[in-house]
């Protein structure tokens, strides 16, 4: 028998009211340690995932979403960009290295990523079988990927067309082929299917094939019908109305005439570039004229080719691809010096008609959007704590009345004052420690849960059992909410007169 | 072994109870009898330690426990002085066993399971070691309180109307059961009632 003991006892036999001070602890710790936890390891993914990249130029559009597009990995692109002008950027003394992406597929939502094997480096991934990819419709795929799909060397797999799973364009047509898998580094890239560029392209190429013919076999109806979301991120990005009045116009000489209509194409494909600089807010829309009128122009210069090779997927010698009149969706860019910093965002943004957006400040932007949020939950949890004492006092303070005996008798066999004032302090503690430890079982289990369903969803993933060092704060303050419940029943407890007490009964 | 000298004490705006002179040998048993509101309770606390006499002197084995501070006051009572009360107080939420061993506990004596298992077969109340006090009788309750009273082998065991509750059978046999322990223990008994039906018990008696 000892205090520890007899203060659990005597918790455990107002089993209702433990009960209920138990539950308003645990929730307001658990809503705190969430709270903390997302904020966490949001802005910890947030950071890793910006690695070195000072800045991301793509197609005009929220600077937000070329960021998340291009970082994250989560939203659309704003759009694509031209290869010539993306050339020009990476040539810009201002620049100390660039990667470009180039996006249009994924793979059951996974996405496929064409760029160069400056991107692992960037994220200092580290191959754990096979090798980077080298050849087109090679991929080098990421850690968590592998795992889901239980990837092997050498698996062969067809991408889809469009950023999100919907299966409605498949290129079945054209095998992946797995030549190599990165070991887990907890960022972006354990999510992503890395390839180089012209493999996007070579997809892309052989799909306009096969979308021609999907055109002349349905009718445009359908088309518009269900291409919206699918289509942002892409070359042939939206089709929109005005697309199709474009594109019907077009569509009679393409088809059987290929050589008649590559020049015209080709002209109007430059004339829509320079009008596009224009119209920054209808960047999709422009992109679509942009975009159908090129990939005429490259169906036509490469037409036999391609198809002559349709039948030997991802063979290692694939003629390649021209660049001409290509397209990629970003260029993440690393600075030379710290004046590139002030001024390589203006130049992009003024001189040209992409846009330039910077990680940091659109993360932190968006930090401190999602922060707003954090904060109004924050001061809910504060209010349930506040409720939680509150219980622990009213709990204490109304038992004293029936225990005044049992105190009084303590103190007839031997305890002294300071020990009944601990004894009271010791059922607020014990309160606040085991609510503190359902409250993080609760957060972190939810928090393991919901990282499954974020993986899934957003192919992010967040790690359910790491204790931060603000969660050992929250014990602190459960602590200090725990002692000053207890404390004015404590004080009662000090102060019972034994002899009063004892002479009532 | 336990002596007082012109003891008296006062409530608020009443008149002073002013109480004879006691002189109890060791092992001796005593009966303070008086009617209510003449301060037998009183004089029981003062006794006990509970209450600090404002005039006069206790000296019980040579030591005057109204100049004891607080704490060692607190220890002094846990270690040497058993009380039994009118109506037996218990931890509500402890079994009968820990409610026994709550004594030593407190009193900083080592815990003495087979002293509480001994004691509770002599007041022939063992089976009910593991009951919850709340289940027992108002005669075990008090059976239960004696127990407790001797668990740290105190010099001197004191007994506030320990049989008022109770009917005549079980009074004839808690007051033996106190007497014959208080005996065995070799510790000086005052028992303080208004219950004439202990007079015979007792050869050693104080008017109040």
């Amino acid at each position: 028998m000892n205090l520890l003991g007899l203060s659990a006892s005597n918790l455990k036999a107002k089993p209702l009211n433990t009960l209920l001070s138990l539950i308003l602890f645990a929730l307001g710790v658990a809503l705190i340690s969430f709270i903390l936890q997302m904020n966490h390891q949001l802005s910890e993914n947030l950071r890793k995932n910006v690695a070195g990249i000072d800045l991301v130029v793509g197609a005009k559009g929220s600077p937000l979403q070329l960021i998340l597009s291009s970082i994250y990995h989560v939203d659309f692109p704003t759009g694509n960009i031209s290869l010539e002008e993306a050339k020009k950027v990476q040539k810009n003394p201002l620049v100390k290295s660039s990667i470009p992406l180039a996006m249009g597929d994924n793979f059951e939502s996974y996405r496929i990523i064409g760029t160069t094997h400056d991107y692992v480096k960037l994220y200092n991934a580290q191959i754990d079988v096979g090798f980077l990819w080298k050849n087109d419709l090679d991929v080098t795929v990421g850690a968590a990927v592998a795992e889901k799909f239980d990837m092997h060397l050498y698996d062969k797999f067809v991408g889809a067309h469009g950023l999100t799973n919907d299966k409605i364009h498949v290129h079945d047509d054209q095998q992946f082929r797995v030549v190599g898998i990165l070991k887990p580094t907890g960022s972006i890239i354990d999510q992503l299917i890395l390839t180089n560029v012209s493999s996007v392209w070579r997809v892309h190429e052989e799909h306009d094939d096969h979308d021609h013919d999907d055109h002349e076999g349905h009718d445009h109806g359908d088309h518009e019908g269900h291409d919206h979301g699918d289509h942002s991120g892409h070359d042939h990005g939206d089709h929109d109305d005005h697309d199709h009045a474009d594109h019907s116009g077009h569509d009679h000489e393409s088809h059987d005439d290929h050589e008649g209509h590559d020049h015209a194409a080709h002209d109007d494909h430059s004339d829509h570039d320079n009008h596009s600089g224009h119209d920054h807010g209808d960047h999709s829309d422009h992109d679509h004229g942009d975009h159908s009128d090129h990939d005429h122009g490259d169906h036509d210069g490469h037409d036999h080719s391609g198809h002559d090779h349709k039948h030997a997927h991802a063979e290692p010698d694939l003629p390649p691809i021209s660049e001409e009149g290509k397209e990629i969706t970003s260029l993440l860019i690393e600075y030379r010096n710290p004046i590139a910093q002030i001024n390589l965002p203006r130049i992009i943004n003024s001189q040209t008609n992409l846009q330039a957006a910077s990680p940091a400040f659109e993360t932190a932007r968006l930090m401190s959007i999602t922060g707003m949020g954090a904060n109004t939950l924050k001061y809910l949890a504060y209010a349930i704590i506040f409720l939680s004492g509150l219980s622990v006092f009213i709990s204490l303070f109304g038992s004293l009345k029936d225990r005044k005996y049992e105190l009084a008798l303590m103190r007839v066999m031997g305890a002294s004052k300071t020990k009944l004032f601990i004894l009271t302090i010791l059922q607020g503690l014990i309160i606040a420690i085991i609510g503190f430890v359902i409250g993080i079982v609760i957060s972190h289990l939810a928090l393991h849960f919901l990282s499954g369903a974020m993986a899934a969803q957003w192919h992010y993933s967040f790690s359910g059992f790491k204790l931060l060092p603000a969660e050992w704060a929250i014990l602190a303050g459960a602590l200090v909410v725990g002692f000053v419940a207890a404390l004015f029943p404590a004080i009662v407890a000090y102060k019972t007169d034994i002899s009063k007490t004892l002479s009532l009964a | 072994m336990l002596s007082t000298s012109k003891l008296s004490y006062k409530y608020n705006n009443e008149n002073p109870i002013v109480f004879p002179d006691i002189n109890c040998g060791e092992g001796e048993g005593w009966l303070a009898l008086g009617q209510s509101g003449c301060g037998k309770t009183t004089l029981l606390h003062l006794l006990g330690g509970l209450l600090r006499p404002q005039q006069g002197e206790i000296l019980f084995q040579n030591q005057n426990i109204g100049n004891l501070p607080s704490n060692k006051l607190d220890k002094f009572r846990g270690k040497n002085i058993g009380i039994i009360f009118q109506q037996s107080h218990f931890v509500r939420s402890l079994s009968v066993m820990k409610n026994l061993l709550l004594a030593p506990y407190f009193a900083n004596e080592g815990s003495n399971k087979d002293r509480a298992k001994d004691l509770l077969e002599r007041l022939n109340i063992g089976h009910k070691a593991n009951s919850k006090t709340n289940e027992l009788s108002q005669g075990e309750q008090q059976r239960v309180a004696i127990a407790r009273a001797l668990m740290n082998k105190p010099k001197l065991i004191l007994a506030d109307e320990p049989t008022s509750a109770l009917d005549d059978v079980n009074t004839n046999e808690v007051i033996q059961l106190l007497k014959e322990n208080a005996k065995a223990e070799n510790a000086t008994l005052i028992v303080v009632t208004h219950d004439n039906r202990l007079k015979p018990h007792f050869e050693n008696k104080i008017e109040l």
